[in-house]
């Protein structure tokens, strides 16, 4: 993947900082503190299941927290076929 | 009114050992009263760290269960008058301690000491549950790793929800150390960097310690390292941590060591 080899130039600690806020946000929500991005990210990929089959490796999920802003990234390749069985479906 | 502590991780060897021996002789060369509590039942180190582990009669577990009196069991450090080990018993394990037998140790020491700085073992089990059910204030040690900071964030999760503290709705403070800190490797982008660990943990820093041959040194000869090597980068990180969790208003500096000429010349083994 093109992306992750532009952050081992920089190097690993962007990863590292990238895969514990996802992780935790995550682990966060299953213990019960709410949190806002995680809560967010599990009912957008409910509504997305709700229409078709998303393999999970098949989404990216990027989360940053700022002070002021956070931000929610979610990329869900969607096959060609998904089409075809809600046409089918409908 | 006495401050009780516990130095916490979840995560084994990252420090929180050598911190709670670093921060209590800190603390007590600073004039405080401190008893340094070890709660690792059956994997007893402080006393080792501390250089105090061939003067171990009684133990924790002895006073919970009232063999022995508190003042049995206790060591004066042999360097620092105001300084004290409560050792953990080597033998036993760690369901002999009971929450009623550590609140009524807790509360003896309360009366005694200044600071009761508790040593934490690793894990979430019971022990790890016990040395923090009735602290006022928490040091969670943190090494820049990613296991390190997701068990940093468990204890978290814990130290709101476990202690007696956040049962009667009250705030538990808390507090980050990173320890072994190299800010080189950070710079460079191959380490988290110090505002990487607290935006994810969202806590408080109380002190960075930078990576240090230092602190395998203190501990191969039993000695807090602010005690072995007060000039030491590491001993100078501790001194002013433990400045800040009385209060004072230390700016945040990551300490390093500039070898003087002497150094140079002779080397780094004289002590």
């Amino acid at each position: 993947m093109t992306f992750l080899n532009l952050f081992r130039r920089r190097g690993s600690a962007p990863v590292a900082r990238e895969r514990l806020q996802i992780l935790l946000s995550y682990e966060r929500a299953t213990r019960g503190q709410s949190d806002l991005l995680a809560l967010l990210r599990e009912e957008i990929l409910a509504a997305i299941t709700k229409h078709i089959t998303v393999e999970r490796e098949n989404v990216q999920v990027r989360m940053d927290r700022g002070a002021s802003v956070s931000t929610l990234a979610i990329d869900v390749e969607i096959p060609n076929s998904a089409g075809l069985l809600v046409a089918a479906g409908s | 009114m006495a401050k009780v502590l516990v130095v916490t991780s979840g995560k084994g060897g990252v420090g929180k050992t050598t911190s709670t021996a670093a921060l209590g002789a800190a603390l007590a060369q600073a004039g405080q009263k401190v008893a340094v509590v070890d709660f690792d039942v059956g994997l007893r180190n402080l006393d080792l760290v501390m250089g105090a582990e061939r003067r171990v009669v009684f133990d924790l577990i002895n006073v919970v269960q009232g063999v022995a009196k508190l003042q049995q069991a206790l060591i004066r450090d042999k360097r620092l008058e105001t300084l004290w080990l409560l050792p953990a018993s080597q033998t036993r394990d760690k369901d002999a301690l009971t929450e009623q037998g550590v609140a009524d140790v807790i509360r003896e020491l309360r009366g005694k000491f200044d600071w009761v700085i508790c040593d934490s073992p690793a894990g979430i089990e019971r022990g790890a549950t016990l040395a923090m059910r009735f602290a006022d204030a928490a040091v969670i040690v943190t090494n820049p790793e990613v296991s390190s900071v997701r068990d940093s964030d468990r204890i978290i999760g814990l130290l709101d929800s476990k202690t007696e503290k956040a049962e009667k709705g009250q705030r538990i403070e808390k507090h980050v150390l990173i320890t072994r800190y190299d800010a080189q490797r950070a710079a460079r982008g191959e380490m988290l960097t110090i505002e990487d660990v607290l935006e994810i943990l969202s806590t408080p820093l109380l002190g960075i310690i930078p990576e240090s041959e230092e602190v395998l040194r203190a501990s191969n000869i039993g000695s807090p390292v602010t005690l072995s090597n007060a000039a030491s980068s590491p001993a100078r990180a501790y001194i002013d941590a433990a400045r800040r969790l009385k209060g004072d208003d230390v700016p945040m500096t990551i300490p390093s060591d500039r070898k003087g000429l002497l150094d140079k010349l002779f080397g780094r083994r004289a002590a």
